[in-house]
């Protein structure tokens, strides 16, 4: 027994010294998406954008070769902390590509701290506290956060579409507060009002008493949704045969949604929105963007174009692969050397160029949209502006932005 | 009836009390004063009629669960699978077909054969061991969920409405009167009626064919004494394969139903399980009436909840549970033995 005991040790230690031995190790990636519950769609098209930056780069990086270790969440904290765990202590990555849903990355930043020597790169949260309250040293996000793909949409909504009076839906947790947060400052300073705010768990089902809660006197109810939840909304929105207009959240005019199955999406037409991508619109570089994708995946495995969730995870990669080819993916020191580089990335990405602030935040470019059906019947949000380089202050001084708050149910307040 | 006033005059008079409160504020034209209290005369009614469809719906899974325990004091806990199952097979042959109805038989037909196959290969083989049964439900449960996401995916689907359901009719209630002293009508999505009427027809049928059929008679004497109805000749075997298979068949149903006025995805299992679960706590094990009573409570607390106290909607149908289990722990239909 114990002759056997010890021959299995040997024939382990054997193992591990072999495959530490070997000069080229595969680069392993862990990659967090939403792969279940209400953002599934939006975690599958993450997944392709960070797929389809790998292949432009002949699927290496510095020379080595790269593998993805797909994890999957289901937008709640607990399932990207249990993915997070996985991927480090399992699979011993020390790079995380992710997560993709606002309370993840709060969680996630956290959990970075714990773990010195993994490099976590956002992909498409959108909570404002993520980089803003305690952030984390090892936590670089090169996708917007919620308020700020908001930069502008409350002066447009108030002056152009002439809303005066809103209510909000939104799902109950962080990346929708935010968004109604950077909403709020922009068109309330411009005189808007928001009259009444509901609040839904993600993943609701049934929104027939939150739509029957809908006051009559409103000018356009703002939509805070996301994936399911907003295909949810609309269908029962239109089986009581509703009329009110909508404004649109940045995932809630997404093609996640403008792409879903069904009649419904057909109430969006004429939705302002505004996020990090406008999909009609004609840069070449983005143009350029559009045509890979759709030139990487058949047609009925992917949307019409690229939704924000590919384009985050693909600028995302972009951005981590830009900061290993400087230090030639080399992470024997724990990644420091990578990390200092990794904040001096700057992208030109498809959507507009991008750069980290002091907290590794993204500044980037917002695009104001609004919804419009195209000849072939595909719905598709037409470009209507763009807001360069906004920030995560949004334009205020450092203080005056404290001064405001944190995003929550209730803040900002929007009164008269 | 006069015999139940007799018996309990006090709760006669509290019940009729209620009734014509419900009615009046059904019927009457809130004033400024109710608007006030209760919020607006549309969401209160959109929040009962929703309460009661979704009611309709829990009926249709807990009616199928709380008649196989009833029988073969089996709990059942790969229920929501089947729920799921049926849900997403209704789908595909929605699909295929272009038809409704195709899809809510096809659901069925195919969800009560996997009942049979459960009956038959499994719960034969473990009667009368609780445990082991709870257990093996669990396990089957989590293999039928993940072999679900395999087959499926993560997506939401939704089973489409056929046209002559999609789109809101005009209910006789009055919600408003706007400032020309036009009434304003209460609109409400058909689909939902159809659900509820549905639900309707199906338990009193269920009701009839229990209490006035031989093959109920014989159900009926297996909930009572199951040794005593095989004595006496009965292939009880037969009646328990029926029974699950109507059950499973019901749940099955029951997904296309929720598939198209809600929607479909992984955990839609384990969510409508414990929904049932509290239906026939709280309405009694092995009732029907009670199921449909527990099914009633809980649709419409969940609804009046998420209206009225929305940060403390989902735990309301468990204080709910709990309030029953102290007061009545059989639950409210049950016959007592």
């Amino acid at each position: 027994m114990r002759k056997a005991l010890m021959a299995a040790v040997a024939a382990c230690a054997l193992i591990a010294a072999g495959s530490t031995g070997q000069a080229q190790e595969k680069l392993k990636i862990g990659v967090l998406a939403t792969l279940s519950g209400a953002l599934t769609s939006g975690g599958e098209d993450g997944v392709r954008g960070a797929q389809i930056a790998l292949k432009q780069r002949g699927g290496k990086i510095a020379g080595r070769e790269v593998e993805f270790i797909i994890a999957a969440t289901d937008a709640s904290p607990d399932s990207a902390l249990r993915a997070a765990r996985k991927l480090v202590e399992q699979d011993k990555v020390q790079l995380i590509l992710g997560p993709l849903s606002g309370s993840e990355g709060i969680a996630m930043r956290d959990y970075s701290k714990t773990v010195p020597n993994v490099t976590v790169v956002d992909a498409s949260s959108g909570a404002l506290e993520t980089t803003y309250v305690n952030p984390s040293p090892n936590y670089f996000r090169f996708n917007s956060n919620g308020a700020m793909w908001m930069a502008g949409l409350g002066e447009y909504v108030f002056k152009d579409k002439g809303y005066k009076k809103l209510a909000v839906i939104g799902e109950d947790y962080s990346f929708p507060y935010t968004q109604v947060f950077g909403f709020a400052l922009g068109y309330c300073k411009a005189g808007g009002q928001i009259v009444q705010r509901q609040w839904v768990p993600l993943g609701t089902k049934d929104f027939g008493s939150v739509i029957a809660n809908i006051p009559d006197d409103v000018d356009a109810v703002f939509l805070g949704l996301g994936g399911g939840d907003s295909v949810n909304f609309l269908n029962q929105y239109g089986q009581t045969g509703g009329k009110a207009k909508f404004v649109g959240g940045s995932i809630m005019v997404d093609q996640t949604v403008l792409s879903s199955r069904g009649a419904a999406k057909k109430l969006l037409v004429g939705t302002p929105s505004s996020g990090g991508v406008a999909d009609a619109w004609d840069d070449p570089k983005w143009k350029a963007w559009v045509k890979a994708y759709q030139d990487a995946f058949p047609a009925d495995k992917r949307f019409a174009s690229p939704s924000l969730f590919a384009t985050n995870y693909y600028n995302a990669f972009s951005g981590m692969a830009a900061g290993l080819e400087k230090v030639n993916a080399d992470l024997s020191d724990g990644g420091a050397k990578f990390r200092a580089e990794l904040a001096k990335v700057e992208l030109d990405a498809p959507n507009g160029p991008i750069k980290l602030d002091d907290d590794r935040q993204a500044i980037a470019t917002t695009f104001i949209t609004e919804v419009v059906e195209a000849p072939n019947g595909d719905l598709t949000n037409k470009f209507v502006r763009t807001v360069p380089n906004v920030s995560k202050t949004m334009g205020l001084s450092a203080e005056a932005f404290k001064a405001v708050g944190l995003p929550s149910r209730t803040n900002p307040e929007c009164k008269p | 009836m006069s015999d139940f006033i007799g018996r309990r005059p006090i709760w006669s008079l509290v019940i009729l009390i209620a009734v014509a409160l419900l009615l009046f504020l059904i019927f009457a034209v809130w004033t400024p004063w109710m608007e006030l209290t209760f919020g607006r005369k549309r969401v209160f009614l959109s929040a009962l009629f929703n309460g009661i469809t979704l009611g309709g719906l829990y009926f249709l899974v807990a009616s199928g669960f709380t008649l196989i325990f009833g029988l073969m004091r089996n709990v059942n806990l790969a229920h929501g699978s089947l729920y799921l199952f049926g849900g997403y097979v209704g789908y595909s042959i929605g699909n295929l077909t272009g038809s409704w109805f195709a899809a809510l038989i096809g659901a069925f037909v195919i969800v009560a054969l996997a009942g049979i196959l459960m009956q038959v290969l499994l719960f034969r083989w473990m009667e009368g061991q609780d445990l082991r049964q709870t257990l093996v439900t669990i396990g089957l449960s989590i293999i039928v969920a993940d072999l679900l996401l395999w087959g499926y995916g993560g997506d939401t689907f939704q089973v489409t409405t056929p046209d002559w359901l999609s789109g809101p009719i005009q209910l006789p209630f009055i919600v408003a009167l706007r400032s020309n002293g036009e009434a304003v009508m209460m609109m409400y999505p058909l689909v939902r009626i159809a659900i509820l009427i549905g639900a309707i027809i199906l338990g009193v049928a269920m009701w009839l064919a229990l209490n006035r059929t031989r093959i109920g008679m014989l159900v009926r004497a297996g909930v009572d004494d199951r040794d005593m109805l095989s004595a006496t000749g009965v292939r009880v075997q037969l009646v328990f394969i029926m029974v699950f298979a109507f059950g499973a068949g019901l749940a099955g149903l029951a997904g296309v139903v929720g598939g198209t006025f809600q929607s479909l995805q992984p955990g839609e299992d384990t969510k409508i399980l414990l929904s049932s679960l509290v239906v026939v706590i709280v309405g009694g094990m092995g009732s029907i009436p009670g199921a449909a009573m527990g099914a009633l409570i809980v649709g419409l607390a969940e609804q009046f909840g998420s209206v009225y106290m929305p940060t403390y909607a989902v735990m309301l149908t468990f204080v709910i549970m709990v309030v029953v289990l102290a007061i009545r722990p059989q639950g409210l239909a049950a016959v007592r033995r």
